[in-house]
């Protein structure tokens, strides 16, 4: 009796034991070793990022010159004022404009630049005067007298951050400053909304995050034609010859990028690094036939025709299999023998001057005429040294439009400059500077937290160290971005942005990020089953036997007491 | 609303000083620069012969278009031209009259036998792909390319088999398209498939610009064509068979809309029921062109004379 009893006992102290020790230690090692290693990301930080507000903010100098302020006025500035805008884009995004504009009177050395004969070199010389910082713009105010500018031009803008802006005499006559002021404001305002940033493409710049709000026409094509955003570009230049038994073309491009284009890209190297390459192919057909036209004596390819140009060209350009960042090509076509002189026309019929064509986001292409430069008794083939001043000209425009410049035509009564040998003014520099720093910045903080979102919603995904670090960075940087937005410190608001695009992608795309591959509950079920089911039900079942028993006996023990 | 009338009113904006008629959200109607690929045919072995064809056949009407190679990411499980039971080698044919090869001379395949794996097909279209791929092997579209999914294999209801050893669930894929959507990495998205109960792997998606077609419904089979007795096996799908048919009509401006596209195979020509899915997208299906998603036709823009001189000695004294 007292065996079995000791038995009994044994076997309940196993049974015990051993559920003891699946609760206490197998459970917690079975959780521990299936878990998926997640670290910590700043959730919190990046939920605040999902509500953008972006304030950008510029200094703008109003300089009054002699003759244009009355001696009262006169005694009222240095004055300063701010400019604000706020637009509401849409739930999540805020955007908000501050200029602040401080009014003075023009120095002594400024007054004797600004009587220079011409607007270009009053220009010139108030830029060796003072350099503006970047972001900044000055507007000079001059009297309606002076001779600086042209009849029929208000505001000339110069090449680098300077304005000159005419006043009329009624404007200021008998007003105190603030009324003067007052009506100088919605003329100031124009001026900038050429020269620093301004609504349309600020948004046209935030496409990646208000995706269904098209805004203006111009704003659409405008940031459909300019190529997103990425850390570097590369440039390909070709040349292509059809014909090389009757043409042997020689092009010194690379004293051609060297003296023409390279300027410009070092001036443009805070926003992206650009790599160069050219190549030449030969026997490389445009794939549209011309039309001989009788009264041109020339070979007419239309404007409807010039979409399927680019198409079976493409298939024979050559890039750098190593990189992944978008590719500008500049295509040269010099036509063959037989297809000489091909001119480009427009939909009303008419030549276009510069012969080219662009396509957006993807390059251009040119092409340049060699009938007239020999004769038909000419030996074939004929060297030609194809004249790369012309043509880099036009690339050169194409570039500035396939980078994002402004090519709407700016508002009745300014001239603008024409940019000088870089290609690039500064305002427009600034302008680019302005516009990539705010796409920098939300297309990072869309792609941090969709990154979050992702995260969260799945579960199954390994989070390592590297990726969080990551995020850390890019959320850091995006804040910091933000800051000096505000503080109106473009160069270093572009950096941050960079740093902070460049973190976003490298963890949004870490190969070790892939969706773990999804288990329906069904499955889980049977592989989880037939491995813990054998284990568990016999000690599942003695734990319910000595749970009855356990009852029995305390059942027993009442019914003795009673 | 033709292109080209679209095209003139634009050009037109651009000579004159100022914008003429802001025609400019007329042409850049579809809202897309450049297209991409991704075709992909899932079995191997040499009696899944058709779906290889299928593949090629697609690859090569989209080729003929005008999508560069570059842009094309095609992944196909087997080698069928150079396969040794091939008694024609080097050719893959449609049809039995041999009259279309659609290996033809200029296939470029990037992903190939084993590689063609449910793994790698998700890289390449989340883009998490190792630094060290190359340029061919990736998608890198942007926010204005719009994409052209293609998958063919064997398949059941809410799954595709891949290689005959795994398989995609239609609830992967829906995520796949939501993160491409999250990074935008598409404007407009078709996705076809020709599959045995092709319609559940549409049923899941849930991201908006997404237009989808499948060869059969769910509890239908995908039927082959016709075999072939001197190659010996199924050379091509209905569905897909119907399709290349459909594509040689159309040309690179050609003004067919997909409300033709869905028409392709009825019934009667394909035995099962094919089917499609439109309420993701946001256009409207007549309006969508062909070769917007099938073809590469690009936008252009004439370049106006250069706003600054080039002298041709490069003597400026710009400080």
């Amino acid at each position: 009796m007292a065996t079995t009893e000791v038995e009994r006992r044994r076997g309940q102290l196993a049974a015990l034991s051993i559920a003891a020790v699946v609760i206490v230690v197998g459970v917690p090692l079975w959780w521990r070793t299936t878990e998926t290693y997640r670290a910590w990301l700043p959730f919190s930080q990046i939920k605040d990022l999902s509500k953008l507000q972006l304030h950008l903010s510029a200094d703008v100098e109003v300089v009054f010159a002699r003759g244009t302020l009355t001696p009262e006025q006169q005694k009222k500035l240095p004055l300063t004022q701010t400019q604000d805008e706020e637009h509401a884009v849409d739930e999540n995004t805020v955007l908000r404009y501050t200029h602040e504009i401080k009014y003075r009177t023009a120095t002594i050395m400024e007054e004797e630049a600004l009587g220079k004969p011409t607007a270009a070199e009053a220009d010139l010389s108030l830029h060796m005067l003072s350099e503006s910082p970047c972001g900044s713009s000055v507007v000079y105010v001059i009297p309606e007298v002076s001779s600086l500018l042209p009849e029929n031009v208000k505001v000339y803008i110069g090449q680098r951050r300077t304005a000159i802006l005419r006043i009329n005499a009624e404007m200021r006559a008998g007003k105190t400053v603030e009324q003067l002021l007052a009506v100088l404001k919605p003329q100031i305002k124009q001026v900038l909304q050429v020269m620093s940033f301004s609504h349309t493409d600020i948004t046209a710049a935030l496409s990646d995050r208000v995706r269904f709000n098209p805004g203006s026409k111009e704003s659409m094509t405008h940031s459909m034609r300019a190529f997103t955003s990425s850390p570097g570009y590369e440039i390909t230049f070709s040349l292509l010859n059809p014909d090389p038994r009757s043409h042997r073309l020689h092009w010194d491009i690379e004293g051609a990028v060297q003296t023409y284009i390279q300027p410009f890209l070092t001036k443009l190297s805070p926003l992206a690094n650009f790599s160069i390459d050219s190549q030449m192919l030969h026997y490389a057909m445009l794939g549209v036939n011309p039309r001989y036209n009788n009264d041109r004596g020339a070979f007419i390819l239309h404007a409807d025709s010039l979409a399927h140009v680019i198409n079976p060209v493409e298939a024979r350009l050559g890039s750098n299999a190593a990189s992944s960042n978008p590719v500008l090509n500049f295509l040269l076509y010099v036509p063959d023998a037989q297809h000489s002189p091909l001119y480009i026309q427009d939909h009303k019929k008419m030549d276009v001057p510069s012969n080219a064509f662009h396509s957006p986001r993807w390059g251009g292409i040119m092409v340049y005429n060699v009938k007239n430069l020999y004769g038909p008794e000419a030996e074939f083939p004929v060297n030609i040294n194809i004249n790369m001043a012309e043509v880099m000209g036009v690339f050169l425009t194409q570039l500035r439009l396939l980078v994002g410049m402004e090519s709407s035509p700016p508002p009745p009564g300014f001239l603008v400059a024409p940019c000088g040998s870089v290609g690039l003014a500064d305002w427009e520099l600034d302008r680019l500077m302005w516009s990539r720093s705010v796409e920098n910045i939300a297309t990072a903080t869309t792609t941090i937290t969709s990154l979050a979102q992702l995260l969260d919603q799945i579960g199954n995904i390994v989070i390592n160290d590297n990726i969080a670090q990551q995020v850390s960075s890019a959320v850091t940087s995006v804040q910091l971005a933000v800051a000096e937005l505000e503080a109106g410190n473009l160069g270093f608001a572009l950096q941050y942005s960079k740093e902070t695009i460049l973190a976003s992608e490298k963890a949004f795309f870490d190969p070790s990020l892939l969706h773990l591959l999804y288990f329906p509950d069904d499955q889980k079920f049977a592989i989880y089953i037939p491995l813990f089911l054998p284990m568990c039900v016999p000690i599942l079942l003695s734990l319910l036997k000595m749970a009855s028993e356990a009852r029995r006996r305390y059942r027993e023990k009442q019914a003795k007491k009673d | 609303m033709s292109l080209s009338d679209s095209l003139i009113s634009f050009r037109n904006s651009f000579i004159s000083p100022r914008f003429v008629q802001n025609s400019a959200g007329q042409f850049f109607s579809s809202g897309h620069t450049n297209n991409w690929a991704v075709l992909v045919c899932t079995s191997r072995f040499w009696f899944n012969y058709r779906h290889v064809a299928n593949t090629l056949s697609v690859y090569r009407s989209v080729k003929r278009l005008g999508i560069p190679d570059s842009h094309i990411v095609l992944m196909l499980a087997d080698d069928m031209a150079c396969n040794h039971r091939n008694p024609k080698p080097a050719t893959v044919f449609s049809h039995k009259n041999m009259e279309l090869n659609v290996y033809g001379d200029d296939v470029e395949v990037d992903y190939r036998g084993y590689e063609v794996t449910v793994e790698n097909f998700l890289r390449v279209l989340t883009g998490r792909l190792p630094p060290s791929t190359p340029r061919s092997k990736r998608l890198l579209s942007d926010d204005r390319s719009n994409i052209l999914i293609y998958l063919t294999g064997h398949g059941g209801n809410g799954f595709l088999k891949f290689q005959d050893s795994e398989e995609i669930s239609n609830v992967e894929l829906a995520d796949a398209f939501e993160q491409m959507w999250q990074k935008r990495r598409y404007n407009e998205l078709l996705f076809i498939i020709d599959t045995c109960q092709g319609a559940s792997m549409y049923e899941r998606f849930y991201s908006p610009n997404i237009m989808a077609l499948a060869s059969s419904q769910v509890g239908e089979d995908s039927l082959s064509h016709q075999p072939d007795l001197a190659i010996g096996v199924h050379l091509m799908d209905r569905y897909t068979f119907y399709l290349l048919e459909f594509l040689e009509d159309i040309h690179p401006s050609s003004k067919t809309n997909m409300n033709d596209l869905f028409k392709v195979c009825p019934r009667s020509l394909c035995v099962s029921t094919p089917g499609h899915r439109t309420d993701l997208f946001l256009r409207n299906p007549e309006s969508v062109l062909i070769t917007d998603f099938f073809g590469s036709v690009r936008k252009v823009e004439i370049t106006t004379e250069p706003k600054f001189s080039i002298h041709q000695s490069y003597s400026d004294s710009d400080p």
